[in-house]
């Protein structure tokens, strides 16, 4: 299963790499809600809980971006066929799309972040970094599972774009919760983690449990 | 000479699919022994492309019997697969791809070996185009980059939905020693030249609305009255 | 075959209801600060654990369709949730009164529980335009049935996310609710609770009943149509095959 699942996501990172369209899509879209944050809040600097919410909104809408996406391709090019025709665990399907999602949230945040830190972000963003490292990586395993399920469920309907944002952005809120409150005191005063423990254990739980009820229920959105 | 009755490669008993209130296919039954070519007739809507698509395990019957290479319907569906090559309307592949990372890429999911891929390169004549994405091919040229992605893990029975649908006579030329008569397999094709397809099948199964009209040697007169 | 058992159980919903609007407003105490109006707790605290249960069953019976493939628990799973959209109005808008008569304001996010509950309203929001997007009736049912169970598993989780990011910075204000409630209070809620679960539950069983009635109607006018058909077909034309019709929301 595991076999496929990578010849599924190298093929899917193939396509990627020639089109280059989820991912600076995706980049693009974080700088430019950046700016619009900047004039919104009027603030040249954000610090505390103003930045950690900036940041982790950002990201969350970035997510819905490529969600929108992510099984496109399979079903303008009738690939999904190929895909059911193959005498494959279908669960190899699932575990390539959320995997390809992952990758395109990490090389989202090797520039978001980055550039979050220059435009406007007003502590230092180094001496936080590897925590935020530690949870913007289990916030994407999360993200990953979701996303992977909400595309294959929305990718049949009629309002397939309008559909997405609506179911994906009330599954994520643990997530914002979880990534902002444990965030905003890495961005304030002192920099140091408060409660860190509490809201690892909550992405945690939210990552296990999307992860297994995406495995169990992902061959009944596959089947005819 | 003692005579072995070989299990029929295509076991089918009252079939029925549903879309809905509609019945898509109802009634059908037929059976179709190793080597054989069952022509598919039928108006459009009648149900053919559907009943193909059972057959090819991605649309599971909603009544009836149905086996398979000896792989009960939907429940063994997974033992079928892989020993199916389909031809159906879209060719399953990927636009931004070339042909031969296509063909590598559903190799890799039959687990079947890359020199199979340069083997049917070359069969289906597309040795020179190989290399460029599939969006800047003529759709002749894609569909023989489909046929060669149905016989890669060289399946012994093949489904075929009008495959030469907008090739011209040198391409057909090509496919016919490996799709057509000569390759030997046993067939299941869907055609709307009644004439070539009649001359084409030992078998014909003629519908209608989803019903079963017609079954046994191909008759072009009666193929045609499904059509009034 | 649905309607069995709807009549004592109408009656023992209104009973039980009728009992706790009598305990609502002639025992249970008045509260000091808040007045009268505090009294609008017994009515959306009760609902709001009644319509969670509610989305809940309603994965769990999109867990019972998916296994069996039997349509009746898709109509069923489909009841629920959509009866607990219709009852999650109600919570908010009862949720909204009871915070504008105790904080003044029309919403507060003090309040976890009802802050959670409005995510997962948002969420279920999405069932029926997700459900009647998708043509084929068959994946229609297989679709929402995983959209049951996703959004199912998500109310637990999402409710321990939205304590978890109240706990400390503002103190809990539902000091009403848990633990420490008088008996009297105690007894009105419990009753009003089991009112309000019984008339779920009636009001699913009534719409079960009624939209399977429905589809009946609908299959035997349809088999009479084929009937007739087949009356003039034996005269000459032809008879479009109908098969039976299936039990689908859409078809009630």
């Amino acid at each position: 299963m595991i076999g496929t699942a990578w010849t599924i996501l190298r093929k899917d990172l193939q396509i990627e790499l020639r089109t280059k369209e989820s991912v600076p899509a995706m980049a693009l879209f974080s700088v430019t809600v950046f700016v619009l944050f900047h004039f919104g809040l009027q603030r040249n600097e954000l610090e505390g809980d103003l930045a950690a919410g900036v940041l982790w909104v950002t990201l969350i809408l970035a997510t819905v971006l490529a969600v929108n996406r992510l099984f496109v391709t399979e079903r303008e090019q009738g690939g999904i066929d190929g895909l059911l025709l193959a005498p494959i665990d279908r669960t190899a399907v699932f575990v390539a799309k959320a995997g390809a999602l992952f990758l395109y949230l990490v090389l989202l945040e090797l520039v978001a972040v980055p550039a979050f830190g220059i435009l406007l972000l007003g502590p230092d963003l180094f001496k936080p970094l590897p925590t935020l490292i530690l949870l913007l990586v289990l916030a994407d395993v999360g993200l990953a599972a979701v996303g992977a399920l909400v595309s294959a469920l929305a990718v049949e309907t009629r309002a397939r774009d309008l559909i997405v944002p609506l179911l994906l952005l009330p599954l994520l809120v643990p997530v914002a919760i979880a990534g902002a409150e444990a965030t905003e005191p890495l961005f304030s005063g002192n920099q140091a983690a408060h409660e860190l423990g509490k809201w690892v254990a909550l992405l945690g739980l939210y990552d296990m449990v999307f992860l297994l009820v995406s495995i169990a229920v992902f061959d009944f959105l596959l089947e005819d | 000479m003692a005579e072995q009755a070989a299990a029929p490669v295509i076991d089918v008993e009252g079939l029925e699919r549903r879309y809905g209130e509609r019945a898509a296919l109802s009634g059908v039954s037929f059976r179709l022994g190793e080597g054989q070519t069952l022509g598919l007739f039928g108006p459009n809507g009648a149900g053919k492309s559907t009943l193909l698509r059972v057959l090819a395990t991605l649309l599971r019957p909603h009544a009836g019997g149905v086996r398979v290479l000896g792989a009960a319907l939907p429940g063994e569906s997974w033992k079928a697969r892989g020993r199916v090559g389909y031809v159906g309307h879209e060719p399953l592949l990927y636009r931004e791809l070339s042909g031969r990372e296509n063909l590598v890429f559903h190799a890799r999911l039959h687990r079947v070996p890359e020199a199979r891929v340069d083997e049917l390169i070359a069969a289906v004549g597309m040795q020179r185009r190989a290399r460029d994405p599939v969006r800047e091919l003529s759709r002749g040229m894609v569909q023989r980059l489909s046929a060669a992605r149905a016989l890669l893990h060289d399946p012994p029975l093949l489904l075929l939905d009008e495959p030469y649908s907008g090739l011209d006579p040198a391409a057909r030329e090509l496919l016919d020693p490996l799709i057509g008569r000569p390759c030997g397999r046993t067939r299941v094709l869907v055609s709307h030249d009644v004439e070539a397809g009649a001359a084409e099948s030992d078998l014909a199964l003629g519908l209608r609305a989803g019903k079963q009209l017609i079954f046994g040697r191909p008759d072009p007169a009666a193929i045609r009255g499904l059509f009034r | 075959m649905y309607g069995k058992g709807l009549r004592p159980l109408s009656i023992a919903a209104a009973a039980t209801l009728g009992t706790a609007l009598g305990l609502v407003f002639f025992y249970a105490p008045l509260d000091a600060d808040q007045g009268f109006i505090q009294k609008i707790f017994y009515i959306h605290v009760p609902l709001a654990i009644v319509t969670l249960f509610g989305f809940i069953a309603g994965g769990v019976m999109g867990i019972k369709y998916l296994r069996s493939g039997d349509r009746s628990w898709d109509m069923r799973s489909y009841v629920a949730i959509h009866l607990s959209i219709v009852l999650a109005v109600a919570v908010l808008i009862t949720g909204a009164i009871w915070a504008k008569a105790s904080w003044g304001h029309w919403w507060v996010w003090d309040e976890p529980t009802l802050v959670s509950f409005l995510i997962i309203f948002l969420l279920y929001c999405c069932y029926q335009p997700l459900r009647f997007s998708i043509e084929d009736p068959d994946r229609q049912a297989r679709y929402a049935a995983v959209f049951a169970i996703i959004a199912g598993a998500f109310v637990p989780l999402n409710f321990v996310a939205v304590r978890l990011a109240q706990s400390f910075s503002h103190p809990r204000v539902l000091s009403t609710t848990g633990g420490n409630m008088p008996g009297s209070m105690r007894l009105t809620f419990y009753v009003s609770v089991l009112g309000m679960a019984l008339l779920y539950t009636t009001l699913w069983k009534l719409e079960l009943t009624s939209k399977n009635a429905s589809i009946q109607l609908k299959r035997l006018r349809l088999r009479l149509e084929l009937e007739q058909e087949e009356g003039q077909a034996r005269a000459g034309a032809p008879a479009p095959p109908v098969s039976t019709v299936p039990a689908s929301p859409r078809n009630a």
